[in-house]
């Protein structure tokens, strides 16, 4: 019987012909520079997205570390104010930003959305290239305000004003602030390179069969992240570009009147609190930015590891596109207490405890998928369950912050540190780490080594959780953010010294095993132990290529046929407990699966 | 195996640390109660998913662990399952909220007869207005302000000239008197905040903002700023006393009048403009 549609080989069995498209016109390198520097393979783009990210991120991780070493131990590295409140804006800007951003999307969804969704590269390789390199600019902008004169801005990583352009801020009368401004600005411009084309990628060059609701949650999520990014980030655009002509050209659009040092400033008429508007307008959906693509590679790593399909599927999908939705009604939850209209607090904390709903869902299906699964305790898997833990915790005190009046006291406290650390710094950065033992095999077609794996783990995960779990308790006491120097104050009901050591010690010994774990990247890619294909035994599709690590054009002549969801683990009937997802029907024909 | 012992360690460590912590909150001086009340409302809540979820979990990875002739049971979805667990979650956080909402409808209304002051923040200090005999507090603007006139009062404006000045980092407060203060900020955002207050509100230049509270225990409370404000923002610190009528009244006659400052700056003539606008009154 002749198939007439697509459908109808699906419930015939039957095989389909892989879709006839003609090889699409790759530019495949020729030589050193245009196979490595500049390249058109997303998969390149997104291991150099990927290191650039790691390289600045170990700049805001030892600044964390210097910025730790002045709270538990004042004078032991000497500085001064000055330069701690540099630390505290780097550190936070460049984590959020330019390694977590930066990472997630650059990295992770160059390498794995085109090999996922079944396509040869992205839709427009050459902006992609170009993407990465104005995104290496942002970077290179980013660390050249550290050389100037007065060093980097230290206006905090909000860069409220007035105080971010004014001169009592380390760098807000220099360059410093120009600097974070316009290297924001860059990033902004490369960052929509590379998100128009992971969004049409998506949209536009999934292969035969490959329905949006058979992707795996992986691309879910940094599909609807790139999404929200696309949105929010122009709100950051506009605002870095507003405070800089209010700082070079002398505009009013967020500068008042003010009086500074007994100086009258020619600024008139203009309001702070519009920049945190725009800024949290960015700064809400960015914490999603950072954690829907960590929400859906976690579901895929639990689902590979359980041997298990993910529990809910649809729900999970739905779940990631309605808090990416929310996202953009939530903002003035960062300005409970900025002095906005007050009345605002009830729409603003109805809509973020609406939020809780489906991030609950998320939780308990990855639960869920665990319950009769037949758990498999390898890294990737230990660091999603920490992962689990991890972002229980923090996802939980959101609801502290979130709820208007509780959030009063505890606003701009340590308690807040300690909640977004766990929720959008820890978690993700757990799930990054997972990943990475995960599609390492992928990447250079060897493990990473097993034993320091084990040891960056267990050190990883009861290191970071010391760190922040206490931390919530000296919110609970009143100690205010972003103090140089920390004081017994006469509020605190217990020293906070000793405890401000134990975090800082932590945090050195947890900041350390993260170079155990580039040591284990660098010995590994060269020595480890080969993988061969498809080592973890997974159903979608980036591990089907012709060749392992997958080479320019990933797929063979053809591209592989989609038949079924991602997620086909331990289906009754089969043979084996996984059915990849370019496997027909018919070479699974008593396979009792129930959803496609 | 040690991984479910990680877990049941992280825990019910966090449950014991929680038991035994040292570090608290500071016993409440004013009568925002409601709020540490959420708290612990939200603390049991909060607490009970976290130690069922993590639990659960813990019993998942020891239960199904994997074996090589085991299979994983195949079951896409249970949507019984799933709405249960959205109906339970949802009625959460509604229990939350609720109570949430009330008490900062509370914090948001100001009670009439509040007695309205002024706090102005500065790199790095603070400065208060009290309104004087009139009872008002006169107006000002950042265009006003020099060395003779460090709060930019309008000499122009009747209710100014018995505004009380205090040019100092310590406040004293009347006890069990409602308080509305209004936030003034002359360069950058400033926040004040005293912990055993628990109310804070950033003070923006350009605008007022303001929050009240009432305060119910007597005594001397340090005030710190709460929003950064620049490189001095961690030596931003004060006092207020909380005291009882007489040493209150001891405290305010201590303080000069704006019409005194002027007085004493030589600049009678401007005194003279704002009796002169006080009697058209």
């Amino acid at each position: 019987m002749a198939a007439d549609s697509y459908e109808d080989v699906v419930k015939n069995k039957e095989t389909i012909p892989a879709l006839e498209v003609a090889p699409q016109d790759l530019y495949h390198a020729k030589s050193f520079w245009t196979k490595y520097i500049f390249c058109q393979d997303a998969k390149v783009i997104g291991i150099q997205y990927g290191l650039t990210a790691v390289a600045i991120g170990l700049v805001g991780l030892v600044s964390s570390w210097l910025m730790r070493m002045q709270i538990a131990f004042p004078g032991l590295i000497p500085m001064d104010a000055a330069q701690y409140y540099q630390l505290v804006t780097m550190h936070g800007m460049i984590m959020v930003v330019y390694l977590l951003t930066a990472l997630f999307l650059g990295g992770f969804g160059n390498f794995l959305i085109p090999l996922m969704v079944g396509a040869r590269d992205m839709v427009f390789p050459y902006v992609n290239m170009v993407s990465f390199w104005v995104f290496f600019l942002a970077v290179i902008i980013l660390a050249a305000s550290y050389f100037v004169p007065g060093g980097p801005t230290g206006a905090g990583w909000t860069l409220y004003p007035p105080q971010a352009i004014t001169s009592g801020t380390p760098g807000g009368d220099g360059l410093g602030i120009v600097l974070m401004l316009v290297s924001l600005a860059v990033f902004v411009i490369g960052f929509t390179m590379g998100g128009l084309n992971y969004v049409i990628t998506v949209l536009q060059a999934r292969t035969r069969g490959m329905t949006l609701m058979r992707l795996p949650l992986t691309v879910w999520g940094i599909f609807t992240a790139t999404v929200l990014a696309l949105f929010a980030f122009p709100a950051l655009f506009v605002a870095g570009i507003m405070m800089t002509l209010d700082n070079m050209l002398g505009t009013s659009f967020f500068m008042p009147a003010i009086i500074q040092f007994g100086e009258k400033l020619t600024h008139e008429g203009g309001s702070p609190i519009l920049f945190q508007h725009l800024f949290w307008f960015f700064g809400h959906p960015e914490v999603y930015i950072v954690a829907l693509p960590a929400f859906g590679i976690v579901s895929d790593l639990i689902s590979v590891h359980a041997r298990k399909n993910i529990f809910g599927y649809r729900m999970m999908v739905w779940a990631i596109v309605i808090i990416g939705g929310l996202s953009f009604i939530v903002w003035a939850h960062h300005m409970y207490v900025a002095g906005m209209n007050p009345w605002f607090g009830f729409f603003f904390a109805t809509t973020t405890l609406i939020i809780a709903v489906p991030t609950a869902i998320k939780v308990y299906n990855w639960v869920l998928t665990l319950w009769r699964g037949n758990i498999k305790l390898t890294l990737p898997m230990l660091f999603s369950i920490a992962f689990i833990i991890t972002f229980v915790n923090g996802g939980l005190t959101g609801l502290f912050l979130g709820n208007v009046a509780v959030d009063v006291p505890l606003s701009d406290t340590y308690f807040v540190v300690a909640h977004f650390h766990m929720v959008m710094g820890i978690a993700p950065v757990l799930v990054i780490l997972g990943s990475v033992y995960h599609w390492f095999p992928l990447i250079t077609g060897r493990f990473l080594n097993e034993r320091l794996g084990r040891i960056h783990f267990w050190v990883t995960f009861i290191g970071s959780y010391s760190i922040y779990f206490p931390m919530h308790y000296l919110g609970f006491m009143g100690v205010t953010r972003r103090y140089f120097e920390v004081f017994e104050g006469e509020a605190f009901t217990y020293s906070i010294t000793g405890i401000n050591q134990f975090i800082t010690i932590a945090a050195l010994i947890t900041g350390a095993v993260q170079f155990l774990f580039i040591y284990n990247i660098i010995v590994s890619s060269k020595f480890g132990k080969k993988a061969g294909k498809n080592p973890w035994k997974a159903c979608s599709l980036e591990w089907r290529t012709k060749d392992v690590p997958p080479t320019h054009g990933n797929f063979d002549k053809e591209l592989p046929v989609v038949y079924r969801w991602a997620y086909d683990y331990s289906v009754p009937g089969a043979d084996e407990d996984y059915i990849t997802q370019d496997t027909p029907p018919s070479a699974v024909a008593n396979a009792r699966a129930e959803q496609t | 195996m040690f991984v479910v012992l990680l877990v049941l360690i992280v825990i019910l460590g966090s449950v014991v640390f929680h038991m035994v912590s040292p570090w608290w909150w500071s016993e409440i001086a004013s009568n925002w109660v409601g709020m540490d009340d959420t708290i612990i409302l939200t603390f049991w809540i909060t607490g009970a998913v976290f130690v069922a979820i993590g639990l659960f979990m813990a019993y998942c990875i020891w239960k199904f662990r994997y074996q090589k002739d085991k299979r994983a049971e195949y079951e896409p979805e249970n949507s019984k399952l799933e709405w249960t667990l959205t109906i339970l979650t949802t009625i959460g956080v509604i229990a939350l909220l609720a109570p949430g909402l009330i008490v900062w409808n509370n914090f948001v209304t100001v009670p009439k007869g509040a007695y309205e002051i002024e706090v102005v923040g500065q790199q790095w200090g603070w400065m208060y207005r009290l309104p004087g005999k009139d009872g008002v507090l006169g107006t000002t603007s950042i265009k006003n302000i020099d060395d003779d006139n460090p709060f930019g009062l309008n000499t122009d404006d009747p209710y100014s000239l018995d505004d009380v000045l205090v040019d100092a980092d310590d406040l004293h407060i009347l006890v069990d008197r409602p308080l509305k203060l209004n936030l003034r900020a002359l360069d950058v955002l400033h926040d004040f905040y005293v912990p055993q207050f628990r109310a804070k509100m950033d003070m923006v230049p350009g605008t007022i903002t303001y929050y009240w509270f009432t305060p119910i225990k007597t005594g001397e409370y340090e005030i710190l700023c709460a929003e950064y404000c620049g490189t001095g923002h961690y030596a931003m610190l004060g006092y207020v006393y909380v005291d009882e009528q007489k040493e209150y009244d001891e405290w305010v006659n201590e303080q000069m009048t704006f019409e005194e400052v002027l007085a004493s700056n030589g600049k009678s003539d401007l005194i003279k403009i704002a009796l002169n606008k006080k009697n058209d009154l």
